[in-house]
């Protein structure tokens, strides 16, 4: 039997401590005021699957939280890829990733979480103002692998701040790209054409995009067109990198989980065994039910009214943003 | 550059789907595990993997692991399904996306908390009942399976006509994993029946308001799912949602009759309800099996698994590895069983467990409260099939609290 010695090896998965904690393996400027972080496992491991149009929340050191859309490939499962702009006049988040942020650096990441899933059809139209691109930028490469019939039309201010036109070069006239300095504002109506049943309308931009897409689609029939909008989430406190406690209200135990150890294995050290099973906030088996105290959750299951209610946490991954958490355990 | 190197691969002449090996596949397992990382099994031409590493890696490499050639011995590069092929199971990325995303929504924990009451209800007014007809039975058709096809069937919203087809329906689509061997004759003859009566309960008209069925149907009208997916999503509930269960809780409840300690540990401590479901799967493993195919030449240890090719994974072996597991045969209430694959892991996991688990917690609980002892009262029986280790019949004796 003869065997090439170039074959991938089969790798195993890392532990969950991993998966919640990355390393900034690149960082490429795309654009004016666009750049990308790849993100990998410090062990090198597989990364939780994601699908189209998700998005993790970085943990910025200093425990800002802030979201961006996953821009890489999804058949990598090693790397993420997170598109940023640097928003004008900020001193948080992006301005941070711009200019502080450095190959080498861990962040925190939640997620991915998708809430704005391609769903199945046969004839997609993409609509992306600006830094809007990097979710839908997976989405056109599915669209393309399943030979559906897409266009997509890609709005920015001028030219040189319109990130990944290599890229989508590639597509030729699927796309059009229309830098306002060029050509004035999108034709949304010349491009979406008469309402139709079946089509599929993606949008990701800024708001008055997202308004005017919701006013060219009005006619449309229901559910045609979806739309992802970021809303700042910072929950109040920021998220902790300092140890916290967990409190267990049945046994009146408290365990200090310290920013190296997950609560699920804090919670064995002292004897309290939780189910688990993917250990990656992804299977649900370790929901807890959460009494008090604000979750830092990290899973990639719930939405973000679920979390909000701060009423469970998967203590595989989800950490605390109080010093104390309180939990039905 | 490649380079070519002979390497050497473990063979066996052994057949995992022969009656003798059904019946008790633990020496198979064995063997196969100390054999190597990847073994070549000549009867059927696939490879196979039995050390818990290598199966938990090719259930998370989707990439490198396909199943939408089919995760079962057939190649549906080559070979025709018997059945249009599942969306989910039978799938890979990125046609699973959707569907996978649908279900987990449909049964996921939230979703399922409002059926905590209803079937701890039900759970105790069936062992009410069952206590009440005598204290000596064969628990299978008097316990496990009709407790699932009690709750699980009105929780997808099927009609009450013709539930007695779900369970030989199952029976034989987990056959039809293996190959065409006499397994897979026996249910032959009722496949076109069976497989019509199913897909009349996956429309859309017959399903009730509120269950899972209904819910399904309600992704699709906006548009998460195309209407022509939705009553396959619902096939799959049917097909993977009820011997699953009803073989998971005869494990069970032969490991606690054939080990009394532990059963005294759970009524002392019924909170370990959750805890013994998950080791009892994990000692079972109620699926054995499932295959996947290469997309690459993959390499394992030093043998590379050529594109294209059939891989068999020993979901049962990998549990009871004890390169991973201490003691790995005990049934054990004390060991965490977390991390086990009887429901597999990665993209395709399981995405009924937590309604499988909450079934036997309800169950457990119930027989907890009513019930001091639990004992054979014969000898067992085991039921044949390609993918699922199950019980025929096993005789028990109860001590009522
Ligand atoms: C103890 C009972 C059960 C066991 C041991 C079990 C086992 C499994 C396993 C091993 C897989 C992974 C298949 C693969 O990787 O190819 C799986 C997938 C699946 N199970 Fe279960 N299962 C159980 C109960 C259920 C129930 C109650 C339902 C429905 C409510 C269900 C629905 C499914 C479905 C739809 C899939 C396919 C998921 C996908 O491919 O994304 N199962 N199950
Ligand atoms: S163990 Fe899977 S979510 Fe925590």
């Amino acid at each position: 039997m003869t065997a090439s010695v170039s074959a991938p090896a089969l790798a195993s998965a890392p532990a969950s401590a991993d998966v919640a904690t990355l390393r900034v393996v690149d960082k490429q400027v795309r654009a004016d005021g666009v750049v990308t972080l790849d993100l990998a496992s410090p062990s090198g491991g597989r990364l939780r699957d994601w699908t189209p149009g998700a998005h993790v929340d970085l943990v910025l050191p200093g425990g800002l939280t802030r979201q961006y859309s996953l821009c890489g490939d999804r058949f990598d499962p090693a790397t993420y890829r997170v598109g940023v702009l640097l928003e004008p006049g900020s001193r948080g988040g992006s301005a941070y990733v711009h200019r502080e942020l450095a190959v080498g650096d861990l962040v925190g990441v939640g997620g991915p979480r998708n809430n704005f899933p391609l769903v199945p059809s046969e004839r997609y139209l993409f609509v992306a103002g600006g830094i809007g691109i990097t979710p839908l930028l997976p989405m056109v490469r599915q669209a393309e692998a399943l030979g559906a019939d897409w266009r997509l039309l890609y709005g920015g201010r001028e030219r040189r701040s319109m990130a990944f036109l290599d890229e989508l070069a590639a597509f030729g006239d699927r796309v059009l790209v229309r830098p306002q300095d060029e050509t004035g504002l999108l034709d949304l109506a010349g491009f979406l054409g008469r309402p139709r049943p079946g089509v599929r309308v993606y949008s990701c931009g800024p708001a008055p995009l997202l308004a005017a897409m919701e006013r060219a689609c009005a006619d449309w029939p229901p559910y045609t067109l979806r739309t992802e909008r970021f809303v700042a989430v910072d929950g109040g406190a920021p998220a902790r990198t300092a140890p916290f406690e967990v409190e267990l209200a049945r046994t009146g135990t408290t365990v200090v989980v310290d920013p190296g150890s997950t609560v699920l294995d804090a919670l064995g050290r002292v004897g309290v065994e939780v189910l688990s099973s993917c250990r990656r906030g992804v299977c649900g088996t370790c929901e807890t039910t959460v009494l008090a105290g604000r979750p830092d959750h990290r899973d990639a299951l719930l939405d973000d009214d679920e979390r909000a209610a701060n009423d469970c946490m998967y203590v595989c991954v989800s950490r605390s943003r109080d010093e104390r958490l309180v939990l039905d355990l | 550059m490649t380079a070519t190197v002979p390497t050497t691969i473990p063979t066996s002449d052994v057949d995992p789907f022969a009656h003798e090996v059904l019946e008790d596949p633990l020496p198979m397992h064995a063997a196969l595990r100390e054999a190597g990382p990847v073994v070549h099994l000549s009867r059927h031409d696939v490879y196979a993997m039995a050390r818990y590493a290598e199966v938990h890696a090719a259930l998370t490499d989707w990439q490198g692991f396909q199943s939408a050639a089919g995760v079962g011995l057939s190649n549906f590069r080559y070979e025709e399904p018997w059945r249009p092929p599942s969306l989910l199971l039978e799938a890979d990325p990125p046609r699973h996306d959707a569907p996978r995303r649908v279900l987990q929504k449909v049964l996921g924990p939230r979703a399922l908390r409002r059926l905590h009451e209803h079937w701890r209800a039900d759970a105790e007014a069936l062992v009410d009942e069952v206590l009440a007809a005598g204290t000596e039975f064969d628990a299978v058709p008097v316990l496990t399976e009709v407790f699932p096809l009690r709750v699980f069937p009105d929780a997808v919203g099927i009609p009450d006509d013709g539930r007695e087809n779900l369970l030989p329906y199952g029976d034989h689509a987990f056959n039809a994993f293996g190959p065409a061997n006499d397994l897979v004759a026996k249910g032959a003859p009722r496949v076109a029946e069976l497989s019509g009566w199913v897909a009349a309960q996956c429309r859309r008209e017959v399903l009730a308001p509120g269950g899972f069925g209904a819910e399904i149907w309600a992704a699709s009208d906006r548009g998460e799912i195309t209407p022509e997916q939705a009553p396959l999503v619902v096939r799959s509930l049917l097909t993977a949602g009820v011997d699953t269960t009803v073989h998971a809780l005869s494990a069970i409840l032969h490991a606690f009759a054939t080990h009394p300690a532990q059963w005294d540990r759970l009524r002392a401590e019924p909170s370990l309800a959750r805890v013994a479901f998950d080791e009892a799967v994990r000692w079972e493993s109620p699926v054995q099996t499932f295959f996947r195919t290469a997309t690459t030449d993959v390499r394992v240890g030093d043998v590379v698994v050529p594109e294209g090719r059939k891989i068999l994974m020993f979901l049962g072996a990998a549990n009871r590895d004890p390169r991973r597991w201490a003691d790995p045969d005990a049934f054990d209430l004390s060991r965490d069983p977390s991390g086990h694959v009887g429901f597999g892991m990665g993209i395709h996991q399981c995405v009924g467990q937590h309604v499988a688990r909450l079934e036997a917690e309800a169950l457990l609980t119930a027989l907890a409260r009513r019930v001091r002892a639990i004992a054979p009262a014969g000898t067992p029986v085991r039921h044949h099939n390609n993918t699922l280790r199950a019980w025929e019949s096993l005789p028990v004796r109860l001590t009522p609290a």
